[in-house]
C-alpha cells in the first residue's frame, strides 16, 4: 500500500527563490501541513473569521472546538475552498498547503480539493450508486477506470475506513442501505479513495449514536499514521480523546491553540478555560 | 345593574337560519364540484361510445380514402403524430433540460427571475401564434410545409414546460451531494450530470412525459406547418399527417363516415395521452416509494 | 519538490483558463436559457414584420373597423377583438364561480378520501386536448344547445333580454364561452386551491372560536383573505381563455359579426387565423392576419403578466407548478 505521498505541486514553478520553504516548522522535525497567516473571511458585509494565524502539523489530528457560530466550520471549509460555493464570500490573508498557496491566482479549486478531502456532518452517499460505486466515484470521474486498480483501491479504502469486513459481500447494494454509522464510514472511504493528503472532518459524529461514534473515533486514530486530520467538533470529550493538538475558536477568532493536554488541563486563556470547563457553550 | 344591551342573546330562529345556510352552501359547493368534473365523463362517454364502434383493424392500418369514399383509416396520422412528437422532443428536451440546469445550478437570483419570467411568457403564447411564427420562420424560406416545421413548433412549446419541471427537481437534490462531489475534486460539469441529474432523473423524465402529453393534442401549431397529408410521409421536409389535424379536418367536414372516423381518432389520441399520464403516475409512485 | 501526480494518470496541473469541459458545459446551459429569450424575440419580430404591411395600410383604425372583406382587400379587427373578449368573458363568468366553489369544496369540505380522486379527475379534464372538446362540442353540445337550452332560454323571461334574441343556430358565442369555460376550469381550480391552502389555519380557527358556522368561516376567514389571490387566478384563467383556438373555432360559428346576442355566431382572433390563414391569397390579407396575431399576442401577454404579478406577490414564488 502506498505510503504518505510526497508533496505535490498545485502550480508549476511555485518553488520560491532559494528553494527553501518560506515558513519554519513549529517544532524541530515537524512538517507543517497548513500554514495559515492573518486569514479573514467575509460573508457579504459580515466578517466571519478574524485574522486567523495557525500552523497545522502533518500526520497529526488537530481538533477545532468552540461554541456554535464561532466560525470553526467556516474555517475548515476555507481550507479546501468550499466556501466559494456561497456567492458573496471574500477572503484575505494567506493559506499554504505544504508551502503552496491554496488561493493562488492560477490555482484550480478542484485540484486543491483532490488533495484536501472532506467528510461532512451528515453522511451523504450518492443515492443512485452502490457501495462500490460510491467509493470509486472520485476516481472514476477523474478518468481512472482501470479495473484492477479500482478494485485494489476499493478494498484499500474500505479497509482504512474499517468497513471492509461489513460490506465486502454486499458491495453492489445501494449506498443508502447501510446504517447511519456505516454510511458515514462509507463517506470516509469515498474521501480516502482519492488519496488526499489531508482529511477535513466537519462534526462527523454529530449525527451518529455512541457505538458508531466510537468506531469512527477509532478510525481517526488509525488514519493519523498516513493522513493529516483536521476535525471540527462541538463535543469536547471527543476532542480530548482523539486529537493531538486543539484550537479553540470563539466569535470568529482563534483564541488559543496548543497541545490537547494543555488546552484541557491548564489553558492559558481564561476564555478557553471557561469553555472547556463547561461554563459556557 | 346590567343594561339590556350588555348581553347579546341571538334568537333561536337566527341560529337555525345560520346553520341551514351553512349546510345549504356545503351542498352547493358539492354540486359545483360535481358540475366541474361532469364534462370529463360526458366527453369520455361519447368518445368511447362513438369512437369504439369505428375502431377496427382498417383504422389502424389504412390510409384515408379520397373525399367521399367510405372506409379507410388514420394509419398515417397515428404514425405522423409519433414522428412529430419525436422531432419535438429532439428540439424541446435538450434545450429545456439544459435551461433547467442553468436555473438550478448556474443562474444568479436576478438572472433567474428574468429567465423564469420569460419562460412564463413563452408558456402563455397562444398555440395559433406559434403556428404563424414557425410558418414565417421555417415554411416560407424553404417554400414548403414540412414535418420539420411541425416538429419545431411543438418543440418550442415544450421548452418552457420542461425547463420549469427540470429546475424544480434539480433544486430538490440536496446541496450536500454537490458538496460531497466537489470535495472529491470532481469537475463541476461531471457533478451536475453524473450525480445531480442522475439523482433527479425520474423527475426530469416525468416532466418530459407531461410536456409530451400536453403537446400531443395540439392542432393549431400544425395547421400551417405540418399541414397534414393524406399519404405516408417519406421525407421530413414534406407535409405530414397528424392525429389532431385529421380529427379536426374530418370533424368539420360534411361526411358522416368521416365524423365516425373523427371520433375513432379522438379515442386513439385520448388513449395515447392517458397512457402517458398513467406512465407518469407509475413512475412518480415508484419514486416516492423508494424514498 | 517532486511533481508526482495524486492519481497516477491524472494531470495535477490545471489552470483555470484551460478547463474547457467545465466552461463548455456552462456555456451550453447559458445558451439554453438564452434560447428562451431568443424565442420570445423571434415571435415578436416575426409577428411585427408580418403585420407591418397591414399596420401601415390601415393604421390604428384597424382595431375599430368592422369591415373584413377579402374581395376588396379591406380588413378590420373589431369583430374578432369583440368575439375574443366576449367569449373569454363568458368563459370566466361561468368558470370562476364553479372553479372557486370546487376549490373551496376540496380544501374546506371534502373528506380526505374524496380529495385525491376529484383532483385526479380534474387533472384528467386538463389533459383533454382542445380539438377533442371541439369535436364533442360540434356533435354533442351544439345540438343540445340548439334544440334544448337555447329554446328554453328564449321562451323564458330571459328571452326578453337583448342577450338572448335572434335566430338560434346552436353555434354561437355562448357555445364558445361554454367550451372555453370547461377548458379553463382545471387551472382556475388548481390555482384557487393553492391560494386557499395558503390561508393560515389561524384565520379559520379564530373564526371558529367566535362560534361561526362552517360557511361563515369560509366567507369571513378564508375568502376575504384569499380574495386577491382568487382574482389573480381568474386573470390567469382569462389569459388561457384568450388563446384558445380549436374548440372555439369548432363551435362559435365563424361569422365576423358584432352582435349583442349570445345566440349569434361570432369569430375570435385565434379562429379567424386558423380558418383563413392557408387561404389568404393577397399580401395584405396575410399581413392583416399577422396583425390579428400580434394583437392577440399583446393582449394575452398583458393579461398573463398581470396575473403573474398578482399571484407572485401573494405566494412569494413563480407559478412554476401551473402548466
Amino acid at each position: 500500500m502506498a505510503d504518505v505521498v510526497p508533496a505535490r505541486v498545485l502550480v508549476p514553478q511555485a518553488v520560491p527563490a532559494g528553494g527553501a520553504p518560506a515558513h519554519a516548522p513549529a517544532m524541530a522535525g515537524e512538517t507543517i501541513a497548513f500554514e495559515v497567516k492573518n486569514f479573514s473571511l467575509w460573508y457579504g458585509a459580515r466578517q466571519a473569521l478574524h485574522d486567523i494565524t495557525i500552523r497545522i502539523p502533518a500526520k497529526k489530528v488537530t481538533a477545532i472546538i468552540g461554541p456554535s457560530g464561532c466560525g470553526k466550520s467556516t474555517f475548515i471549509r476555507a481550507l479546501n475552498r468550499m466556501h466559494e460555493l456561497t456567492p458573496g464570500t471574500r477572503i484575505a490573508g494567506d493559506v499554504r498547503l505544504f508551502g503552496e498557496d491554496v488561493y493562488g491566482s492560477s490555482v484550480e479549486p478542484t485540484v486543491v480539493r483532490r488533495r484536501v478531502g472532506m467528510v461532512f456532518q451528515k453522511s451523504n452517499p450518492f443515492p443512485t450508486m452502490s457501495i462500490a460505486e460510491n467509493v470509486l466515484v472520485g476516481l472514476r470521474l477523474n478518468g481512472l477506470t482501470q479495473k484492477s486498480f479500482l478494485r485494489q483501491r476499493l478494498e484499500e479504502s474500505l479497509r482504512m475506513a474499517a468497513l471492509w469486513d461489513e460490506v465486502k459481500d454486499t458491495l453492489g447494494r445501494p449506498g443508502l442501505s447501510l446504517s447511519g454509522g456505516q454510511q458515514q464510514r462509507l463517506c470516509i472511504a469515498r474521501a480516502l479513495a482519492v488519496k488526499p493528503e489531508i482529511l477535513l472532518m466537519d462534526e462527523p459524529c454529530s449525527a451518529l449514536d455512541p457505538i458508531a461514534t466510537a468506531k469512527v473515533e477509532e478510525l481517526i486514530h488509525s488514519l493519523k499514521v498516513n493522513y493529516t486530520v483536521v476535525i471540527v467538533t462541538h463535543n469536547m470529550q471527543q476532542a480530548a480523546r482523539c486529537s493531538d493538538k486543539t484550537a479553540f475558536f470563539y466569535m470568529g477568532k482563534l483564541i488559543e491553540y496548543d497541545e490537547t493536554r494543555t488546552i484541557f488541563m491548564n489553558p492559558a486563556n481564561p476564555q478557553t478555560e471557561a469553555y472547556v470547563s463547561g461554563r459556557f457553550g | 345593574m346590567t343594561a339590556a344591551t350588555d348581553t347579546f342573546e341571538p334568537s333561536r330562529a337566527h341560529q337555525t337560519w345560520r346553520r341551514w345556510k351553512s349546510r345549504g352552501m356545503s351542498v352547493l359547493l358539492g354540486v359545483c364540484a360535481v358540475a366541474v368534473i361532469s364534462p370529463l365523463f360526458l366527453v369520455l362517454y361519447f368518445l368511447v361510445s362513438k369512437g369504439a364502434s369505428a375502431l377496427d383493424w382498417n383504422f389502424f392500418t389504412q390510409l384515408p380514402k379520397p373525399t367521399g369514399e367510405l372506409g379507410g383509416g388514420m394509419a398515417n396520422a397515428i404514425v405522423g403524430t409519433l414522428m412529430l412528437l419525436g422531432m419535438a422532443a429532439v428540439v424541446g428536451v435538450p434545450i429545456g433540460v439544459m435551461g433547467g440546469v442553468y436555473l438550478a445550478e448556474y443562474g444568479s437570483d436576478r438572472a433567474n427571475y428574468w429567465i423564469r419570467f420569460a419562460a412564463d411568457v413563452l408558456n402563455g403564447i397562444p398555440s395559433i401564434v406559434w403556428g404563424v411564427v414557425v410558418w414565417a420562420l421555417l415554411v416560407v424560406p424553404f417554400k414548403t410545409f414540412s414535418a420539420y416545421a411541425g416538429g419545431a413548433a411543438l418543440g418550442f412549446m415544450m421548452i418552457p414546460l420542461i425547463m420549469r419541471t427540470t429546475e424544480e427537481v434539480l433544486v430538490l437534490v440536496p446541496q450536500s451531494y454537490r458538496e460531497a462531489g466537489l470535495a472529491l475534486g470532481i469537475a463541476r460539469w461531471k457533478i451536475i450530470t453524473v450525480i445531480v441529474i442522475k439523482t433527479a432523473l425520474k423527475g426530469i423524465i416525468t416532466g418530459i412525459l407531461i410536456a409530451t402529453a400536453r403537446i400531443a393534442g395540439e392542432t393549431a401549431p400544425l395547421l400551417f406547418t405540418a399541414l397534414g397529408n393524406n399519404f405516408w410521409n417519406h421525407n421530413l421536409s414534406e407535409p405530414i399527417a397528424a392525429l389532431p389535424l385529421q380529427i379536426y379536418n374530418y370533424a368539420i367536414s360534411p361526411y358522416d363516415d368521416w365524423h365516425r372516423q373523427a371520433w375513432a381518432g379522438a379515442l386513439v389520441l385520448m388513449g395515447m395521452i392517458l397512457t402517458l399520464n398513467i406512465i407518469v403516475r407509475v413512475i412518480s409512485r415508484g419514486h416516492n416509494k423508494s424514498n | 519538490m517532486s511533481q508526482s501526480a495524486i492519481l497516477p494518470e491524472a494531470t495535477p496541473l490545471i489552470t483555470a483558463t484551460s478547463h474547457w469541459p467545465d466552461r463548455s458545459f456552462r456555456w451550453l446551459a447559458i445558451g439554453a436559457a438564452c434560447m428562451i429569450l431568443i424565442l420570445i424575440g423571434l415571435v415578436g419580430w416575426q409577428l411585427s414584420r408580418g403585420a407591418h404591411l397591414a399596420m401601415t395600410a390601415f393604421g390604428p383604425g384597424f382595431l375599430t373597423s368592422s369591415k373584413w372583406d377579402p374581395v376588396t382587400d379591406e380588413y378590420g379587427a373589431w369583430p374578432f377583438i369583440y368575439g375574443t373578449l366576449l367569449s373569454s368573458l363568458l368563459a370566466i363568468v361561468i368558470a370562476v364561480p364553479l372553479g372557486v366553489a370546487t376549490a373551496l369544496f376540496l380544501t374546506e369540505m371534502a373528506p380526505l378520501r374524496l380529495r385525491q380522486p376529484i383532483v385526479t379527475l380534474i387533472e384528467m379534464l386538463a389533459a383533454v386536448p382542445s380539438v377533442i372538446f371541439g369535436l364533442w362540442g360540434i356533435f354533442m353540445l351544439v345540438p343540445w344547445l340548439r334544440d334544448h337550452l337555447f329554446q328554453w332560454i328564449s321562451h323564458s323571461w330571459l328571452g326578453y333580454l337583448p342577450f338572448f334574441k335572434g335566430p338560434i343556430y346552436g353555434v354561437s358565442m355562448l357555445a364558445g364561452g361554454i367550451v372555453v369555460a370547461i377548458m379553463i376550469l382545471p387551472i382556475i381550480t388548481s390555482v384557487s386551491r393553492e391560494i386557499l391552502r395558503s390561508v393560515p389555519n389561524l384565520q379559520r380557527e379564530a373564526a371558529y372560536a367566535l362560534g361561526a358556522t362552517h360557511w361563515e368561516v369560509i366567507r369571513i376567514a378564508v375568502l376575504s383573505y384569499a380574495g386577491r389571490g382568487i382574482f389573480g387566478a381568474a386573470v390567469l384563467g382569462l389569459g388561457r381563455a384568450l388563446g384558445e383556438t380549436m374548440a372555439v373555432t369548432m363551435v362559435i360559428g365563424n361569422r365576423p359579426e358584432v352582435s349583442a346576442s349570445l345566440f349569434a355566431p361570432g369569430y375570435t382572433l385565434a379562429s379567424v387565423i386558423a380558418n383563413e390563414f392557408t387561404e389568404a391569397n393577397s399580401d395584405l390579407y396575410i399581413s392583416s392576419l399577422f396583425e390579428l396575431g400580434l394583437v392577440l399576442l399583446v393582449v394575452t401577454f398583458l393579461v398573463n403578466a398581470a396575473a403573474q404579478l398578482m399571484l407572485r406577490t401573494l405566494t412569494g414564488q413563480g407559478m412554476g407548478k401551473i402548466k
